[in-house]
């Protein structure tokens, strides 16, 4: 009978998940194409797609944006949705008001999200440019920030953080609201003033909500494809400044139907999934056993 | 709880005194104004978009697009745009196509999600833990990692250009059978060991007993898989050419990758997109919410 309850999802997991998985490692061992050649068979090729991404500037650009997108934003977005958390952790009226506002951008659809974008980035007299001469009363700007290849990529990552920080103090929010109040309390008779308090209670105690929202932020983020695409086109632009392994996989086997290729770097972009959080996993157990 | 302010509380004197007053005052009203700074940052996006969306006059929405006047309707304001949308392409198609096949993977998937979870938490059978294990594992593998052998795998069960292809592939879900799975063991074994001993069948034990106590787990499922799949663009795209199956974001894709460019249509279209589920979010907030936290519970 459990089998039974299992079969569907195991049969579905199998069929679209496990064996699209293992074809990607076969097929980056070939030179399979989107539309095949009736005049030439696909072959085995061994490791010549794995010889040709290690050679190719464009893929290690994208490795690189990949790693500047998580290095800036997992940060960035974490700090922030705790400071948010706290804020609207507070006994205060409308303080529900706030914590709506703050998660409405989640429930915006990421295409949604980076044509609305576009349109505040524009060049010249787009509200971005405004804003940033107003404050700066008119020293810099206007810049086309997403034709600029030093801009490009540090916009898809501010909008980024604007679309997924919410989620992140949700979650920031349960974890403040599972404190118990005694721990507050004590840390006030023994003098702690408040920014003690959050440094010796609240941080260590939202020790495991950090831990997930690190990992499942990072991983979040090298799957960065969306808004690249919609923004900046396949090919990353300008320059590709803005490409990604995910949007530089798309783009080989859709695109250029390079499927045995694109299969490669996606297998390289698993691998590097994989190490990044077997890494932050490790590094998590070695800060809880000296704990 | 404030990280911004960083008095002594324990200085103060009484917390009737008129100094403690003011400072609370002060702390109180510095909060709110911070927050209110905040919601303008995540506020300012979407209303420039509902705002832009109803102006008829595209002169009028370039016109105010770097002053303030984007965030007041003003000008001509009407449903102009929408219905331009309308009359350039079948937008209530596009519409129908999102809301069925989101739909559609939502029940399904929460059925059988379930249902292995239900297995994995309450039988014991040989090959769980195996099994268990397996499914935690498949949660790393990101749908990206897989798209391109699993366009080929369709093609070759010749699914492209359907909606079934936009569906069962996505219906079981390694995530959510785990937080099926986490919410099934910390249920009580009392109720199902009576309804075992009146000879209930298992199917009946999930059906009548577990089901009605997991109402929160799934509603979480149910808007977590929503809030994925409903701005889902790089399966579709791979998979539809035409309109006949095409979802909502990649139909807006489209329509904005197309030149020249009407802004205010575009942000017309965008709305349509945003403002049934923030409709829906605003409605349920409290269970939106609620379901975000729980998935953090996992540490």
């Amino acid at each position: 009978m459990a089998w039974a309850f299992s079969l569907p999802a195991i049969l579905l997991l199998f069929v679209f998940l496990l064996i699209p998985f293992l074809m990607a490692i076969g097929l980056s061992f070939s030179d399979q194409r989107l539309v095949p050649n009736p005049n030439l068979a696909t072959q085995f090729v061994g490791l010549r797609n794995f010889v040709r991404i290690f050679a190719d500037e464009t893929f290690y650009r994208a490795v690189l944006n990949n790693f500047l997108f998580v290095i800036i934003v997992v940060p960035v977005q974490t700090a922030l949705a705790l400071l948010l958390a706290i804020f609207v952790n507070q006994k205060l009226k409308a303080v529900n008001v706030f914590r709506t506002i703050y998660f409405s951008p989640v429930v915006v659809t990421m295409v949604v999200v980076a044509v609305i974008w576009t349109f505040l980035y524009n060049p010249g007299e787009g509200l971005i440019n405004k804003f940033v001469a107003t404050i700066t009363f008119g020293l810099l700007g206007p810049y086309d920030w997403l034709n600029n290849p030093n801009l490009a990529f540090p916009a898809i990552m501010l909008l980024s953080i604007w679309q997924g920080v919410g989620f992140q103090m949700i979650i920031y929010l349960a974890g403040l609201q599972d404190i118990p109040v005694y721990l507050y309390e004590a840390g006030q008779i023994d003098g702690a003033n408040k920014f003690q308090q959050f440094l010796h209670i609240t941080f260590p105690m939202l020790r495991n909500t950090t831990i997930f929202v690190v990992l499942a932020t990072t991983i979040l983020a090298f799957r960065l494809f969306t808004q690249v695409w919609v923004m900046q086109g396949p090919s990353g632009h300008p320059q590709g400044s803005t490409i990604t392994m995910i949007v530089y996989a798309v783009n080989q086997g859709f695109k250029q139907g390079k499927i045995g290729y694109a299969s490669a770097i996606t297998v390289v972009f698993f691998i590097i999934v994989l190490l990044v959080s077997i890494l932050q996993r490790v590094f998590i157990r070695e800060e809880r056993t000296v704990n | 709880m404030s990280a911004t302010s960083m008095q002594h509380p324990e200085i103060t004197a009484s917390p009737y005194s008129t100094g403690y007053k003011i400072r609370q005052g002060v702390r109180v009203g510095f909060n709110y104004l911070l927050m209110t700074l905040l919601s303008i940052f995540f506020l300012f996006p979407i209303v420039f978009m509902l705002v832009s969306s109803i102006k008829n006059n595209e002169t009028q929405v370039l016109m105010d697009m770097s002053t303030l006047y984007a965030f007041v309707p003003r000008g001509e304001i009407g449903a102009q745009n929408y219905y331009d949308v309308f009359a350039q392409m079948p937008f209530e198609r596009f519409m129908f196509n999102s809301v069925f096949i989101v739909g559609m993977m939502v029940i399904f998937g929460l059925m059988i999600n379930s249902l292995i979870a239900y297995a994995l938490a309450r039988l014991r059978f040989k090959g769980r833990a195996l099994l268990l294990a397996i499914v935690i594992a498949l949660i790393i593998i990101p749908l990206e990692a897989v798209a391109v052998p699993l366009l080929l795998l369709v093609n070759r069960f010749g699914w492209l250009e359907s909606y079934h292809v936009q569906i069962i592939p996505f219906m079981a879900d390694a995530l959510s059978i785990f937080l099926f799975y986490q919410f099934f063991i910390g249920l009580p074994r009392e109720l199902e060991e009576a309804a075992l001993v009146d000879g209930a069948s298992l199917f009946r034990i999930y059906w009548n007993i577990i089901l009605p106590l997991s109402r929160p787990v799934f509603a979480t499922v149910a808007i977590l898989q929503f809030l994925t799949h409903w701005g889902d663009f790089l399966w579709p795209l791979m998979v539809t050419r035409g309109e006949e199956y095409r979802p909502l974001p990649v139909a807006m894709q489209q329509f904005f990758s197309q030149d020249p460019k009407v802004w205010g249509d575009i942000m017309a279209f965008a709305a349509m997109i945003t403002i049934p589920v923030l409709i829906v979010f605003l409605l349920f907030q409290k269970w939106f919410v609620q379901s975000v936290a729980t998935t953090g519970v996992k540490g």
